[in-house]
Formats: structure tokens, sequence, C-alpha cells
């Protein structure tokens, strides 16, 4: 098997595991055995002998699938974007949640929501378009602020997201306030919690999502390209500027989509890519898609782990990417520090 | 091949190219010398298109290179720019392989044909032993030779290369400039280089344009361009200027005199 076969093997099968243990664990176990017959039963025009107990295919239908359904394309947006942004910026350190998309996409929904779309089917969709805008707004603000001359320092990128931010969160905050109705609502969505439950959010995150990924998954060439630089690059016949806005574009939807509907979650668009970067490489012909699945199966750990350490309790997924994220981030940049090549 | 007419080119209000003109034709090498900071980078990067003219024009085999596309550009045009700053993890391979870009679609799917063309531009430029090394372990040399390999690999009819043999020991100077100079006469391509090294100037350039302060003071054959007259007036310092005992070529060697003295 070479290299690339046996890195997409390993990826799937350890996404695969980790939908397992999503759809098993929770205040009713299903053993993963059981609710694998489940879903074959559920297929259509296939029935098994039924020898588990009713509720158990309620619970796996209507609660454990769509959760873990979100869970994985939160977590696949996230890893996608973070690995396009970390090739478009040239710089290693580049996540939706540190360069501020992510809170920009925030006060984008916000602002939706507090303009009073929400509750209907149409306003479901239409806050993802809000928070589009509002995230490609902050990181061409990013990118205008941190630029120096034709590079994009780590230093000004990640001061610039972080300033950025800031500002974008204490109007969120300022926003939630004023309208204490959807106070409660917005604040456990922002922290990351996945609190929707059901299938019409990922219904609706699905097309952004889709599109998003698909977009960054076949632009690998175009993003190898571009790390020689945008002059070397049009020397190499790719219109460089066109090319990385539409790029930011696609970036940009995909994490705001993971954002309207999971809230902020920091850390798994650099997690993810920076491990398949370390196991299988640099080329971004195939770092995009094994980013997009290390992030669904890094999501979805961090979920069960969310879940099951303060049970019943469930903890927002953003807190625990957070706390085992900074760590690592302060790693990366420990190591970029000292080494030639990341 | 290449024409450039009355270029002028400004970084903010500092002209840095004021009213250039010359051509380089098929199957010619023509080098740009002049003292640092005379533009010949700047004439390189605007002659590719990486610069915009403020006035004047850049035309590629009859066209006005502002008429023309990126891929276009990319097709007729392969730049050798200086080794800095390239990403260090692809492959020797992988880099030169990029040469093929202008031919590939979004996706970048290479064909047997591109793959073949990138392993004779290794060949061409004696890499094939690094190919699956990594561009960020390599020597500045070796990273030149790289860039040299991708802009082969770009089959284009023009090559402008920068200041190529900066990084480059003895032997591997003469190899690159072997290389540009067969590239010329052999496979009729139009070469233009900026030099440093006026000696090798005189070696490997048919003609040679020599810039001052963004203007070309001299364009001619190397004897009658690097005269002891035109090499004091624009580098400011003594000269001699002697015949290479077996080419003919004109050698330019500094005035020792000055720090001897008591």
């Amino acid at each position: 098997m070479s290299s690339i076969k046996r890195a997409y093997f390993i990826n799937i099968g350890v996404l695969l595991a980790a939908l397992t243990f999503s759809v098993a664990a929770g205040p009713v176990f299903i053993p993963p055995a059981t609710a694998l017959r489940i879903l074959i039963d559920g297929l259509p025009g296939i029935a098994l002998p039924v020898n588990w107990p009713e509720t158990f295919s309620a619970i796996l239908f209507k609660v454990r699938l769509p959760h873990a359904a979100l869970v994985a394309l939160t977590g696949a947006a996230l890893g996608g974007s973070g690995a396009a942004y970390q090739g478009i910026f040239r710089n290693p350190l580049a996540d939706p949640y540190l360069i501020g998309v992510a809170s920009g996409a925030g006060l984008g929904a916000v602002l939706a929501m507090a303009a009073g779309w929400p509750s209907s089917l149409l306003g479901m969709y239409a806050i993802p378009a809000a928070a589009f805008l509002g995230a490609t707004a902050t990181v061409l603000l990013v990118y205008w602020l941190a630029k120096v001359g034709n590079s994009l320092p780590t230093t000004t990128l990640i001061l610039a997201g972080v300033a950025v931010s800031s500002f974008a969160t204490s109007l969120t905050s300022l926003l939630m306030l004023r309208s204490a109705e959807e106070l409660h609502r917005a604040l456990g969505w922002l922290l990351g919690g996945s609190i929707l439950g059901g299938w019409e959010p990922v219904l609706a995150v699905l097309p952004y999502i889709g599109v998003g990924l698909a977009a960054l998954v076949v632009s690998g060439h175009v993003l190898n390209v571009l790390q020689f630089g945008e002059e070397q690059a049009e020397q190499l016949g790719l219109p460089a500027e066109r090319v990385k806005a539409l790029l930011i574009l696609a970036a940009s939807l995909t994490a705001a989509a993971a954002v309207a509907f999971s809230g902020i979650i920091g850390f798994v668009g650099l997690i993810a890519p920076h491990i398949a970067r370390l196991l299988w490489g640099h080329d971004y012909r195939r770092l995009l898609p094994l980013s997009i699945l290390g992030g669904c199966s890094t999501l979805l750990l961090v979920d069960l782990l969310a879940r099951l350490l303060l049970a019943p309790q469930a903890l927002p997924l953003g807190i625990v990417t957070a706390l085992a994220g900074a760590p690592f981030f302060l790693w990366v940049l420990r190591r970029a520090k000292n080494q030639v090549y990341w | 091949m290449l024409e450039i007419n009355s270029l002028s080119v400004a970084y903010g209000h500092r002209l840095a190219l004021d009213n250039v003109s010359f051509s380089v034709r098929e199957g010619e090498v023509v080098a740009l010398i002049g003292p640092n900071g005379a533009g010949k980078s700047t004439l390189i990067r605007a002659a590719s298109g990486a610069l915009p003219a403020r006035s004047g024009s850049v035309h590629v085999e009859g066209v006005n290179l502002r008429h023309l596309s990126v891929v276009e550009r990319a097709r007729r045009l392969a730049v050798v720019p200086q080794a800095r700053n390239l990403p260090p993890a692809f492959t020797v391979y992988e880099t030169v392989l990029l040469g093929r870009t202008p031919y590939l679609g979004w996706m970048g799917q290479a064909s047997d044909l591109d793959r073949e063309c990138a392993w004779r531009a290794l060949e061409r430029t004696q890499l094939t032993a690094l190919a699956e090394r990594r561009v960020g372990e390599l020597s500045g040399g070796e990273q030149q030779r790289v860039l040299m390999a991708r802009a082969l690999a770009q089959e284009t009819p023009i090559l402008l290369l920068d200041e190529p043999t900066t990084h480059l020991d003895l032997q591997h100077q003469a190899e690159v400039l072997n290389l540009a100079r067969s590239l010329a006469s052999h496979h009729h391509k139009a070469v233009l280089m900026a030099l440093h090294d006026l000696n090798l100037a005189g070696l490997y350039a048919d003609r040679v344009v020599m810039l001052v302060n963004g203007r070309t003071q001299v364009v001619g054959a190397p004897h009658e361009v690097l005269t002891e007259q035109n090499l004091t007036a624009a580098y400011r310092v003594p000269v001699h200027v002697v015949t290479h005992p077996e080419y003919g070529s004109p050698l330019v060697l500094p005035d020792g005199r000055e720090g001897r003295q008591p």
C-alpha cells in the first residue's frame, strides 16, 4: 500500500471508530454492534430481526445520529478551512479562531438574530449567510492589517487576529446584552455547544459546508503554487490575487457555516492540519482532504469527552478544544521558531 | 523576440527605470550589468509582467505583454528569480514539476508528458540525484539550479534570469551559464540575464546592456560595452580591461593601487 492510501485508510478508520463511539455513548448506552444493526435495519429494503428495545432506534435516529453528523460536519469545516487559511496566508498558525474569522462570523450571526430572523426555517438558512458576511469582512480586515509588504509575518497576523477578534466579540456581547430575550440561546451557542438538535440544522449547514469544502479540496495544486509567493505564482501562470480571493471566500464560507450552527470552536483548524502535515507531508492536494477527515475525528472525540467528562452535564465543545488546543498552539509556536520548515 | 520599448517603472515617486529600450533576439544571450541599485532586478521583474510599467511597453513575440493573460505570459516567458524563501518542504522534483503549471488545469493533474519534461529539466541541470530531497535541505546554489530547472520545465521561448550565479561556485557558475548559452545557441531561445560578474557577462553574452541609475548607458557587443572608460564612469572606480587569452573577450580587473599606497 502506498503511503497516501495508507494515510486515507487510517483516517477513515479513525473517523468510523469515532462515529461509532459517538453514537454509542450517552445517558443510555447503545452497544456499538447493536447500533450498527439498527443502522443497517434502517436502510431501505433491509429488515433485520429486531432484538433491541424500540427506544434504542428512536434515540439513535432522532438524537445521536443528527448530533454526530453536526459535530462531524463542523469538525470537517474547521479542519478544511484551517488548512486552507494556512496555505493562503503561508503561515502555519492561521486558524479560523486565531485570525478572528470565527468571532466575525459570530458577530454576523448575532446581528442577524438581533434583527429578528431566527426561529423560522428561513432564519436557519439566513444565519449562515450573515455569519459568512461577518467572516469575510473580518478575514479581509485582519489580512489588510497584518500584511507587511508582500509577506504576512506570524506576529502581525496573530496580533491583528487577536485585536479584531476581541473587537468583534465585544460587539457581540454588547448586542446580546441589549436583547435580553435572545441572551441565553446566543450565549450557549457562542460557547460552542452544538446545542441545536435534530436533523434540521444538519440539513441547513450541509449545502454551505459541502460547497465550501468541495471548492477547497479541488484547489490543492493551486495552493501548492501559491506557496512560492504571489510574484512567482503569477510567473508560473496563476492569477494569484484572484485565486487568493476565491480561496478566502471558500474557506470563510466553510468556517462561517460551522460557526453559525456550532458556535465558536477554536484550535481544531490548527490541530488537524498540523498533525496531517507532520505525518503525511505538505502537498496541499493530500493535506486538504486529510485535514478534513482529521477535523471530523478530532471534534467527534472532543465532543465525546465533553459529554462524558462531567456526565450527565455536557460541557461546551469550545471550552474543551481551548483546554487542549491552547497548549498545542504554544507547542507549535515554539516549534515554528526553532525549525526551518513546518 | 523580447522587445523593451522606452520602458519606465516607478516605485512611488522614485523612477527605477527611465526610458529603457533594447531587444533580445531569438538565439541570443543578453547580459544586463550595472552597479547595485541600477535597476537590473527591476527590469527583469518588469519584463516578466510582475511590475507595471509607468510608460513604455514590453513586447513578447510581437505582442504587448499587457494584452496577454497570466497563463499566456507564463507559456512564453519563464523567470529564474533569486533563490530566497522557497517553500522548504517540497521535494526538488515536485518543485520542478510545478513549472508545468501553465499547461495544467485547476487541479494540476500532470500527464506522463509533463513528468517527462520535468525529469529532462532535472537532467539538464544535473539535479537527478537530488530529485527526492527537500528543497529546504539544499544549499543556496542547489536551490538556484532547482529554479533554473523549473523554468526549463516551463518550455518557454524566452528565459529571464535574475543573477543566476550569485550563490554558485565556479563549477556550477560555468554549468548554469553554459546551459543558458546552449539553450540560446541550440534551442533558439532568447535569454536575458542580470549578471553581477562582468567577466562572465563578457564571456557568455552576445550583447551587453549597461544600466546606470535606471537608464541604459550603453548597449552593444561585450568589447564595445566593457571598456575602461565606460566601466570607470559607471562604477566610479578605476579598472583595467585586458583580453581573454583564448576567446578574446574582455576581462575586467579592478585597480588595486589605491589601497597599497602608503
